[in-house]
Formats: structure tokens, C-alpha cells, sequence
């Protein structure tokens, strides 16, 4: 299964997201830079994690300029996968595919530590290969990952099974204490309405791999890979 | 067509936490300024237009705003425009 990794400048993430998109599911996966709007036939895509545009004015905010972006959000409406890992989460809330926007961490610090995340919507085109209710050890690296919607909003959000990831303690309760940024309701990622965009702060394809020191973060690539054979699938 | 130059001025909304603005507060308090009860970090921008009139140019600026310089889930903004100097 092939897959495109947007490279933006100032991106970061994207050599280690290509590979561990090609080693958990034996597919290919291509960086595709930001200034071409040729997805080269991708099935899935993935926004990295990184400084793209050096954050100028805010996280992720001038990407949506990008002919790459624009090429995503087309492929995002006809249901392709989505997956945007820190900074592709950011880009994909300025961008629209999204609700809501990340802001400064609470704690005024970057956060460069390995937070557990239950999985609470198992139904999405990432989290299939995983189980509602699973925890997670991920890497974050952040410090804009402070997740924020208004409070109207954050009810429809939840009612409509957005949340996709919670911080969470090793027992798997969004406690407070588990959360390492302020994000509203402990919230670690969403899914758009459709299921196929999911944006965590999270690091997965940083887990993908026992050599490093954890693969938990397998599932969430791998979950593409099972829409896939499932049949469900656009093209880029 | 004449130059205006907008004076912008991106703040995040009240309800919005604004850490940075708390940290601020806490060092001009450590200053010795005891009376500093609240502060809020926000943007300045300036941005030089050509546009038609004075209205147009605010227009312009007002829909910069909204589609880019602010983000509408946590930013508010206020501007200003007037005539530029002349160079």
C-alpha cells in the first residue's frame, strides 16, 4: 500500500514517518514535497511532524497555501486516509479538516517524554487495527500541542465520537494529572466526521519499532493497511 | 491606486488560557509590580495595501484577517488603517 508523506519546509518527521509506514506495512511510502500537488497515486497520506514554515504566525497556518494541501484536502473529501502527527495535526486544523487549534502547552515547557493515550473511537481509519479502550505509550514533542474548542463545539465533537486519543495513567483514566499540555478534556487526537482525518499530538511511527524502544504506535499505521484490504478505499 | 497602511492587532479570545501572558504577569510581579492583576500576549502587525479608497483597503484588511492573520477558533482582532505617509 502506498502512502505520501508531505514534506513542508521545516517538516522533520517525515523520513522517520516514511519509514515506519514502509516497515509496519511492508508498503511504500513517498515524500512528496509541499510545491507539487501530484500525490503520485497515494492510498493514504501523512502530514509529519516538525516546524513546517517555521511556524511562522502559527502552527501550521501558511501550509494550507502549499499545492500539496490543497491536493490533500481534495483526496481527504473523496475519503482517502488522513493522518497528521504533531505539527500534521496542527496543519490540518488550519487547513479545515479539522476542528479546533493547538496552542501554546499550559506549562509553558516542550514536552519531550512518553505519555500514555487510550484509544476511544476504534472506528476510525487509523485506530481499526486497535481496541476502544486500549492504552497507548507514545512519544510527544511538543509545545504547542494544547488542544482547544469552544465548549458548544467540544459537545458535538464528542457526541459525534471525535475524540480519538486521551491522555490517560496506565489505568487508562484521562486523569488530569496524565496531561501533558492542558488540552481540553484530555484530548490527545479527533477524527473528522467521516472518520478517514485523524490528527493526534502524538508520536506513532516513534513506536513503531522495539529497537527504539516501543511499538505501539504500530496499530495506528497498520490501521490503513486494514481499510485497505477491506476494500473501503479511494485514491490519491 | 493610494497606499494605507493597517495597523493589526491579533489577541487570543478571553475565554482562551494565555500562558505566556500568566508567566508574564508573574515576572513583572517579581519585579516589585504588585499592582499587575492581568496580561495578555498578542501580535502586531503591520501591513502596507494599494487599494481604492480608505473603505476598500479596510474591507481588505478585515477579510485578512478572518481568512488568515487571526485564527477563529482562538484569536480575536482589531485593526486600524489610515493613509501611509508618504515615502
Amino acid at each position: 500500500m502506498r502512502a505520501a508523506v508531505i514534506v513542508f519546509p521545516g517538516s522533520n518527521c517525515d523520513a522517520d514517518a516514511a519509514l515506519a509506514w514502509e516497515q509496519v506495512t511492508g508498503g511504500t511510502a513517498e515524500r512528496i514535497w509541499h510545491e507539487t500537488s501530484d500525490l503520485a497515486g497515494a492510498e493514504a497520506i501523512i502530514l509529519p511532524g516538525g516546524f513546517a514554515y517555521g511556524d511562522y504566525l502559527r502552527c501550521g497556518a501558511l501550509c494550507r497555501f502549499s499545492p500539496a494541501m490543497r491536493a490533500v484536502v481534495a483526496a481527504a473529501g473523496r475519503g482517502l486516509p488522513v493522518l497528521g502527527i504533531c505539527n500534521g495535526f496542527q496543519i490540518l486544523c488550519e487547513a479545515g479538516l479539522l476542528p479546533g487549534a493547538l496552542g501554546r502547552n499550559r506549562s509553558l515547557s516542550f514536552r519531550c517524554e512518553t505519555v500514555r493515550v487510550r484509544v476511544e473511537n476504534a472506528a476510525t481509519a487509523w485506530t481499526g487495527a486497535c481496541r476502544e479502550g486500549e492504552v497507548l505509550e507514545l512519544p510527544i514533542a511538543h509545545g504547542e500541542g494544547c488542544y482547544w474548542l469552544p465548549e458548544e463545539e467540544l459537545d458535538a465533537l464528542r457526541a459525534r465520537g471525535g475524540v480519538a486519543f486521551r491522555y490517560c495513567d496506565a489505568a487508562g483514566r484521562a486523569d488530569p494529572g496524565a496531561n501533558p499540555n492542558g488540552s481540553v478534556d484530555n484530548i490527545a487526537g479527533i477524527c473528522n466526521a467521516q472518520g478517514n482525518v485523524v490528527g493526534l499530538m502524538p508520536h506513532p511511527e516513534r513506536a513503531a519499532e522495539a529497537l527504539l524502544g516501543g511499538t505501539d504506535g504500530a496499530a495506528i499505521l497498520r490501521s490503513a493497511l486494514r481499510l485497505a484490504r477491506a476494500g473501503a478505499m479511494a485514491r490519491g | 491606486m493610494p497606499a494605507f497602511l493597517a495597523a493589526i492587532e491579533v489577541h487570543l479570545k478571553p475565554g482562551a488560557l494565555d500562558p505566556q501572558g500568566q508567566a508574564v504577569g508573574q515576572g513583572l510581579r517579581s519585579l516589585g509590580h504588585d499592582g499587575v492583576t492581568d496580561v495578555r500576549v498578542g501580535k502586531h502587525l503591520r501591513v502596507r495595501l494599494e487599494a481604492a479608497d480608505l473603505a476598500s483597503a479596510r474591507a481588505e484588511v478585515e477579510r485578512m484577517c478572518r481568512e488568515l492573520l487571526a485564527n477563529p477558533v482562538m484569536e480575536s482582532f482589531a485593526f486600524d488603517v489610515a493613509a501611509a505617509p508618504r515615502a
